[in-house]
């Protein structure tokens, strides 16, 4: 059960990760953190259906999560939910149109490869 | 630069405050899968449940506004430091075993962290502000 877990947590991370880069791509640069600003910010971000339906997809994640963490040990929930790395660099290129040289892969397979490792008893 | 690397300290520091009192109230309420909303729901009445809800709506603010000045295959790697922070605070207050192995792959994302952030944040086309 706890596998399954992982996987939907890896797909709804990749689909909302993706939504909200490409919405807030959309919505420009957040610049003010005052808390009117941040009023406006949350207000523009509730029109952005990017954002929107990225947070969906982070939030059946982070459900996920919280069953997870109730039969596994957090050392383990939180590191194995982050297999994604690979799949979000490659979907960030072709879908993002995100120039990665290798500097960027290097990082996302190092993060990757120490992922799998969190993941060894 | 300088406010894209407060941002992502933020985003780090949130994301494991967050998830650490998010682990410690699912601690007391033992065991919960289920494809029913309400039965989560239940659980929203535990301090350190909402402290921990509370801090991560704070890391997703700041993970929106660091993803609007930076890359996605720039946030990823890099606000992957909470991992590290996360095994020490696992060790040091949940008591959770660390293997060799586990170390090891903290190891390798720090690696990782070090490696990405040495590039240039935003690369992706349509953004002709310059990152402060």
């Amino acid at each position: 059960m706890k596998w399954l877990l992982v996987l939907v947590i890896i797909v709804c991370n990749t689909c909302g990760d993706l939504l909200d880069a490409f919405g807030m791509r959309q919505h420009g640069h957040v610049r003010d953190f005052h808390p009117s600003a941040l009023r406006r910010l949350l207000r523009s971000l509730a029109h952005n259906r990017y954002v929107i339906g990225g947070i969906v997809f982070m939030a059946i994640a982070f459900f996920a999560l919280l069953s997870l963490l109730s039969i596994a040990p957090l050392s383990f929930a939180i590191p194995a939910t982050a297999g994604s790395y690979i799949l979000e660099t490659i979907l960030a290129k072709f879908v993002l149109k995100e120039d990665i040289h290798w500097q960027r892969w290097l990082g996302a397979f190092l993060v990757a490869g120490g992922v799998a490792m969190l993941s060894l008893r | 630069m300088f406010f894209v690397r407060a941002l992502t300290l933020a985003v780090i520091a949130l994301n494991v405050s967050g998830n650490f009192f998010l682990d410690l109230g699912m601690r007391s309420e033992g065991e919960i899968v289920s494809f029913s909303p309400l039965d989560y729901l239940k659980v929203f009445g535990n301090f350190w449940i909402i402290l921990g809800v509370c801090l991560l709506a704070g890391w997703l603010v700041c993970q929106l506004s660091l993803l609007s000045w930076a890359d996605l295959t720039y946030v990823l790697p890099v606000t992957s430091a909470s991992y590290i922070l996360l095994a020490v605070l696992g060790v040091v207050s949940l008591k959770e075993h660390v293997s060799a192995a586990h170390w090891g792959g903290i190891g390798l994302i720090v690696l990782g962290v070090i490696v990405v952030g040495r590039t240039r944040p935003r690369t992706a086309p349509g953004d002709h502000d310059e990152v402060p």
